[in-house]
């Protein structure tokens, strides 16, 4: 096992440049998620982790070794791929005896070791069937499989749920949690799913068109987002907008007056200049003494009521724990939960309070 | 206006007793028959009958202009004590084997070359086709005059150009010439058939086998090997197969280049039935020749069929 460092690193394809110096530290041990939306080139900072990308710029450590110029069968790293890269030509047991075949290991040690890894994953009544025999998860746990023989350093996974339904997804996420939780590798895993990068990291790094936008623990992102974009990243459903400026100790959102209009702050920052309010749905709550807002659409879920309304010409989003029977066209009086209230700068969209 | 949506106007269909016609094209087998005739006949008419025919003349001692009898085996223990026609067979073998074997050495490095990220990628992958897309006679005229004795190119470079040689090479003229002449042209229009074949093969291969093969260790040796080998296969019996059988079968190249000469060196059987049965007036005998063929083909085919099929891990389900 080893730690991770990441220093400056940088990505350019032909003149293109993907990745503008990205750094990351990732200690041994630790379970990092790499997150953001599709093409913000968390994938290419895997793939040049596992050698498969050259590095234009800065520093791979694995270890305490720099390792951008060690060929990837080299760096120690185990990796599993999107769409699973099992040899179809192999069985279950060939596949996962494969690297220990090309090292030329000795016969009971591959059978040792894949023994030990189909135990771990439940994969024993698989071991001789071909990957085409086995179902979307079966493939995943097979590929888990290919990894943990080889006692790497670090895991890498690449998206590796988004070829499952939904609710193979959640299952086999807990099971790359709680093989995590037992064999305590070093693990650097990308998704664009913010519910996976939430449930399973230890430490999450939102990444935006090449740029680490927040480094920090599931909570500390949902709790202080940074900016703009992390804060609407993180969490579902998304974080409420409002674009507005902070006038007499409150809040008043653009379009409306009337000292109705005045939402409660954070903290005493932000004054003078535009700036945007940002309250998640699960913190409005009901109430007579606040704004009203026009319903557009309720979704009762069971446990909770989600509204869509406007203030003013400014969707919102509300989730509510009581059974609402408004309809549309209706008026809500809401108001956010000022102490989980979140200020941005409108200009620089980083976070203005504390 | 008028009204546009007025209460459905009352009727009851008569439920009508099907016809005759009606109730025989629901009779499945019928159906079956009636759907299944134009393919039979056409087989019948296209395949089966020129087959038949040819299998027929094999067993008579027509010639052109008469009608001949039915003979036996007279034809075939002819052909048993006859040099020239086991001299095509060696020589239909020999061209098979050789170039079979060039065009897939060659046919896979070009395919292997033309996977990896070069440079004018699809202007090359045009240029390889040509050889293909040209007519074959018209391919043989200029390996014909390639080979010429006076003309020829090939002499004319090592003679004149880099003065490697002090005479001219008679390509046509001498038997083994002739013969390795014949296959370095069958193996030139060959190639395209299988480098495009073997390439869409290749690219069939998802790229992060490779990358999860590098990952577990592999040279790039070993990931050919062990990947890109096991994966061709079962494209590559495919085009094996095909590629022997138009090999096998050949026809054009020899006739328009060499027809079978020098003194029948270069007969294939195909061309020695051409020669026996047409110019040569001997319809049995030349039927004979190509009746001879089937074996070696069936062979060919059920070769490929058995050894080179779907293997177990193609297949799906949970047939273990």
């Amino acid at each position: 096992m080893a730690s991770v460092e990441i220093r400056a690193v940088r990505k350019s394809f032909g003149g293109t440049p993907i990745l503008h110096g990205v750094d990351l530290d990732i200690a041994d041990g630790e379970f990092c998620v790499l997150v953001g939306p599709s093409g913000c080139g968390k994938s290419t900072l895997l793939r040049m982790i596992a050698g498969l990308e050259n590095i234009s710029g800065g520093d791979i450590v694995i270890g305490g070794k720099v390792v951008n110029d060690v060929p990837p069968k080299d760096r120690d790293i185990a990796m599993v791929f999107q769409n699973y890269a099992l040899y179809p030509h192999m069985t279950v047991r060939e596949n996962m005896a494969f690297s220990l075949r090309l090292a030329k290991a000795p016969a009971e040690v591959m059978e040792a070791e894949t023994s030990r890894a189909s135990r771990i994953l439940g994969l024993d009544p698989l071991l001789d069937r071909y990957p085409r025999q086995l179902s979307g998860g079966q493939r995943q746990r097979v590929a888990m499989g290919r990894a943990i023989v080889r006692h790497p350093q670090v895991f890498l996974f690449d998206e590796p749920l988004s070829n499952l339904d939904a609710k193979l997804r959640v299952q086999m996420r807990g099971e790359i949690k709680d093989l995590h939780q037992r064999l305590r590798t070093t693990t650097v895993y990308v998704t664009h799913d913010q519910i996976e990068a939430m449930t399973m990291a230890d430490k999450i790094v939102v990444m935006q068109a090449g740029k680490v936008e927040q480094i920090g623990t599931p909570l500390e992102l949902y709790d202080r987002p940074a900016n703009l974009f992390v804060a609407g990243f993180i969490g579902s459903p998304s974080m409420n907008f409002l674009p507005g400026h902070v006038q007499d100790g409150g809040f008043r959102p653009d379009g409306l007056d009337g000292a109705a209009a005045s939402l409660p702050l954070p903290t005493q920052t932000g004054a003078g200049e535009p700036v945007i309010y940002g309250i998640r749905p699960e913190h409005l709550r009901l109430d007579e003494a606040g704004i009203p807002v026009t319903v557009q659409l309720v979704e009762p879920t069971g446990s909770e009521t989600m509204v869509m309304a406007r203030l003013g010409e400014t969707p919102l989003v509300g989730a509510f724990r009581e059974r609402i029977s408004a309809r549309v066209g209706d008026t809500l009086r809401i108001m956010p939960d000022p102490a989980l209230a979140h200020l941005f700068s409108k200009g620089t969209g980083m976070r203005l309070s504390a | 206006m008028s009204e546009t949506t007025t209460a459905a106007v009352p009727w009851n269909p008569k439920r009508s007793t099907p016809g005759a016609l009606a109730r025989l094209l629901d009779n499945k087998a019928f159906l079956v028959f009636l759907c299944l005739l134009p393919a039979v006949g056409l087989l019948m008419v296209f395949l089966t009958y020129p087959l038949g025919l040819g299998i027929w003349l094999a067993f008579t001692d027509t010639h052109i202009g008469r009608g001949g009898v039915f003979v036996g085996f007279e034809n075939f223990e002819s052909l048993w004590y006859d040099q020239v026609f086991w001299g095509a067979v060696f020589y239909t073998l020999f061209y098979t084997t050789v170039a079979t074997v060039l065009k897939f050495g060659l046919g896979l490095w070009l395919a292997l070359l033309l996977n990896e990220n070069v440079p004018f990628k699809s202007l090359i992958r045009a240029i390889i086709l040509m050889p293909w897309i040209v007519p074959t006679v018209l391919s043989a005229i200029a390996f014909w005059w390639m080979f010429d004795a006076q003309f020829s190119i090939i002499s004319y470079v090592l003679v004149d150009v880099l003065g490697w040689r002090d005479t001219y090479i008679d390509f046509l003229g001498t038997p083994w010439h002739a013969r390795w002449s014949l296959v370095f042209a069958n193996v030139w229009r060959g190639i395209p058939f299988v480098a495009i074949s073997l390439l869409a093969g290749l690219q069939t291969i998802s790229p992060s086998l490779y990358e999860a093969a590098l990952l577990d260790g592999a040279s790039s040796w070993q990931r050919f090997t062990k990947i890109t080998a096991p994966l061709l296969m079962p494209i590559l019996s495919v085009v094996l197969t095909f590629s022997v059988l138009f090999t096998f079968t050949d026809f054009q190249l020899v006739y328009a280049i060499t027809r079978g000469g020098p003194i029948n060196s270069t007969h294939l059987m195909a061309t020695l039935a051409f020669q026996r049965g047409i110019p040569g007036g001997q319809l049995g005998e030349g039927a004979a020749i190509a009746v001879s063929m089937i074996p070696f083909l069936v062979l060919a085919t059920l070769f490929s069929y058995f050894a080179l099929s779907r293997r177990k891990w193609q297949q799906g389900g949970n047939d273990e």
